[in-house]
């Protein structure tokens, strides 16, 4: 299990951040992301995978016209 | 993690120099002109920012004159809003309403707006008492007419009076002319209007770039909740742009002051203008910026190509989007009006944007439109957008998604003078009372406002502009229209009140909030009504839960409405502080602020007016025009607590449906936030927890916020805070206060 902005999301092995976005169903471009507090810039997100029990931060940026 | 990638092959072959036009006739509309009033002024340049002058118009008496700028109000209010606040402030007294003649309509762009080497610079702020409202009213707009007015000579223009006759106010800021011209024979609609006017003013075909109008439409007329069109002349397309100062019927008071249109002839904009007091950090704060723009925004929001459109398909994404009437947040229909659509539609091969050098270039057209209904059937014509807020209050919120009725309906509500975040957010409301039995065909005049019924809607706007039938009751917005229903007893008052979605007299735009409580202050604990331009606060609560106690939402909402006031204060557009992002703003401190751009504004005020500020500065000053507006709303007999409350729609669910459509949700927070065992209540009990919880909440995050703000738990600021402001230094704003304290 890991949480994801606090909520609890399950885990598996080899899980990437990218899954993580999808899952959520996270699509605003302008996130900055955390794992266990280390940035993960946007070309590590397919490549970064998340250990269990992990504290995943997907900050998103203002919008709004 | 751009949605998707940009394919020229799949923008629609559509010829953007091709469309109606209009000028038959004006020879003989402009032979019709009769001068009522010429005087002659010096026109001048700004001096790092400022020209020191303000322009005095009277159309009820005519007259005409200059006002000293005084440091003072410089120092205080710095521009824009603030100097719009001030003159209406000394203009009106608290019995004054928005049809009377000492009413004011006051334009002013700041002291940045008009520089072209940063984005977003060219934007005007316009001040009156709303008709909606009955309190003062602030509106954003871009089109060229504040730098214009700015460069002629004035930093801001200020309107009073009453004219029995329809009137042009022509500012000639090349020739030092100012004159009042009775027009008669005006075309009435802006985009018919701002066409002729600018032909006719130019003096060649080179000037139309100088000309800017200011214009409104036939529902003006009819209807509060008029807006104002600001022109420019778009060189590439060979036509007039439009842009909206929408909130708060400024057109409607326009009309009821017999204006017919404002215009400015400004000198050929060049480089530095302005004058600032340091060019060179100007230049290159604008170039470090523009490379930003041109490297990120492909992978980011996609600015330049989309416009603010771009978050349609994220907010329905996120459960934001708002749809039949707030209701839900999502729509399956949704891709039919998302920016992929819209990058397609949207010409695509000429750059846009309503001022010189902004290189975010937001500003999008739909051209070659042919227009199905009302008056200019059969017209092809050019419309604006649609930006985000049209596309969703005219589309999903109404349950529109035929995205060329929604084009319709955004050319309609520009020419016709209506602000679209308004008229999405009043004919949502007219859908859901007519699903609801509130309203029925009879009681509509024949209207059958099912949602998405493109067509009725359609009419009841052409009813609208014609001043008749159910159009006249909708014009009047969703605070008069409860009231209406109410009286006639056509539903359960509580019912109405709740789905209305007003705060002021204003209507909300285009946001869910009932599930971020953030949000819901940011709509509601506001200065002049629910406009997302104070806070959008949305996923920073509901999404990041990155402040979740009241005191981190309180701070939110201390620091985002006073950032956000200092755009109107100077000039800017908000748009380029937050819409791309430096490439290491992720690893900044604070880094949702997007410090470097904090950074950027700061050096570009300094730059311009040689005075040296800090980011701390920045929020003082908007700190003092903030609080300036709330006293002002408490003189005008608003501005309290009271005032502060929300529709229990933008809280939380009102129906079952509602409940039913977010149950797992609901439900958690019963066990989890309440304390409550949601598998023994009913839904009715459910729904009664929630509305319980939720007020209380809303009313908990009101006394944090106004702690934070430094006011009391009615909402008046302090003597202490009015103090630190060194707004003490005014006695009458004084009196106001202590009458409350």
């Amino acid at each position: 299990m890991i949480h994801v902005n606090g909520d609890a999301m399950e885990w598996k092995e080899g899980l990437t951040v990218r899954e993580v976005l999808v899952r959520r169903n996270f699509r605003f471009p302008l996130l900055i992301i955390t794992v266990d507090g280390e940035l993960v810039q946007p070309k590590a997100y397919e490549t970064t995978t998340i250990p269990d029990a992990a504290d995943v931060q997907v900050v998103h940026m203002m919008s709004g016209g | 993690m751009s949605q998707f990638v940009f394919d020229p092959t799949k923008v629609m072959d559509i010829d953007f120099t091709q469309r109606t036009q209009y000028l038959e006739g004006l020879e003989a509309i402009k032979a019709a002109h009769k001068v009522l009033k010429e005087i002659a002024f010096t026109p001048s340049l700004p001096d790092k920012g400022y020209t020191n002058r303000t322009l005095y118009v009277n159309v009820g008496t005519l007259e005409v004159k200059e006002k000293p700028v005084t440091q003072q109000m410089k120092d205080v209010f710095i521009g824009g809003r603030g100097f719009g606040l001030w003159h209406l402030w000394n203009a009106v007294k608290p019995t004054t309403r928005w049809n009377d003649p000492e009413n004011e309509i006051i334009i002013s762009p700041g002291p940045v707006a008009g520089i072209t080497q940063y984005a977003g610079t060219g934007k005007s702020l316009v001040v009156s008492l709303s008709p909606q409202t009955d309190i003062p009213i602030d509106s954003n707009v871009g089109g060229y007419f504040g730098p214009l007015l700015k460069f002629s000579g004035f930093d801001a223009l200020e309107i009073q009076g009453k004219s029995d006759r329809d009137l042009i106010v022509f500012i000639d800021g090349q020739k030092g002319i100012i004159r009042i011209e009775e027009a008669p024979e005006e075309p009435v609609d802006s985009h018919v209007l701002a066409e002729v006017l600018t032909h006719m003013y130019a003096e060649n075909e080179a000037d139309r770039v100088n000309i800017s109008v200011v214009c409104t439409g036939a529902a003006a007329e009819h209807s509060l909740i008029g807006m104002l069109n600001f022109s420019w002349w778009d060189l590439r397309r060979g036509c007039i742009r439009l842009k909206q100062a929408g909130r708060g019927g400024i057109g409607t008071v326009f009309r009821n002051k017999r204006i017919r249109a404002l215009v400015c002839r400004g000198p050929q904009v060049k480089g530095d203008l302005n004058h600032v007091a340091d060019y060179e950090t100007i230049a290159k704060t604008g170039v470090k910026y523009h490379k930003e723009i041109r490297e990120n925004d492909p992978h980011q929001c996609m600015m330049r190509r989309n416009g603010t459109a771009h978050i349609v398909e994220i907010m329905d994404a996120y459960d934001l989007l708002p749809t039949h009437n707030f209701q839900y947040g999502s729509h399956p229909d949704t891709h039919k009006i998302d920016s992929q659509y819209w990058q397609s539609r949207c010409t695509q091969q000429t750059v846009d944007g309503c001022w010189y050098g902004c290189s975010m270039a937001c500003a999008k057209g739909a051209d070659g439109l042919e227009v199905k209904t009302g008056p200019y059937k059969g017209h092809t014509v050019t419309v604006d957008g649609p930006e985000y807020e049209n596309a969703a209050g005219l589309g999903s919120n109404c349950g529109v998604f035929d995205p060329d009725y929604l084009l319709e309906l955004n050319f309609y509500c520009d020419t016709y003078g209506i602000c679209t975040i308004t008229y999405g957010t009043l004919t949502a409301f007219v859908m859901e009372c007519y699903q609801r039995g509130i309203l029925n065909k009879e009681r509509t005049g024949g209207l059958e406002m099912n949602w998405g019924n493109a067509e009725a809607d359609l009419e009841m706007m052409h009813q609208m502009a014609r001043g008749e039938g159910f159009g006249l009751i909708a014009g009047q917005g969703v605070k008069k229209m409860k009231e209406h229903f109410i009286k006639h007893g056509w539903g359960d008052p509580q019912l109405i009140n709740d789905i209305g979605m007003e705060n002021k007299g204003l209507e909300y735009s285009q946001y869910m909030s009932k599930e971020s409580l953030a949000q819901q202050g940011g709509y509601a604990l506001t200065n002049k009504g629910p406009q997302h331009d104070e806070a959008w606060l949305i996923f920073m609560d509901m999404v990041n839960k990155q402040i979740p106690t009241f005191e981190d939402k309180a701070e939110a909402l201390y620091y985002f409405p006073l950032f956000r006031t200092w755009f109107g204060l100077n000039g800017f557009c908000k748009l380029p502080w937050n819409d791309v992002v430096p490439s290491d703003n992720a690893k900044q401190p604070e880094a949702h602020k997007i410090p470097e751009h904090v950074q950027n504004y700061v050096d570009i005020f300094s730059a311009t007016t040689g005075i040296k500020i800090d980011k701390d500065e920045l929020i003082v000053q908007s700190a003092r025009v903030y609080n300036f507006q709330r006293i002002f709303n408490i003189r005008m007999g608003k501005g309290l607590r009271k005032d502060d409350h929300a529709p229990f729609r933008a809280l939380g669910p009102v129906t079952t449906e509602e409940y039913l459509s977010r149950q797992e949700r609901y439900d958690k927070q019963i066990a989890d936030e309440m304390g409550l065992d949601p598998t023994a209540m009913s839904l009715e009990e459910k729904m009664a927890a929630h509305r319980k919880w939720r007020q209380g909440r809303y009313e908990q995050l009101t006394d944090a916020v106004y702690k934070r703000r430094g006011w009391t738990p009615n909402g008046v600021p302090t003597l202490e805070r009015l103090k630190e402001l060194g707004l003490d230094v005014f006695p009458e704003v004084v009196d106001v206060v202590k009458l409350h304290l």
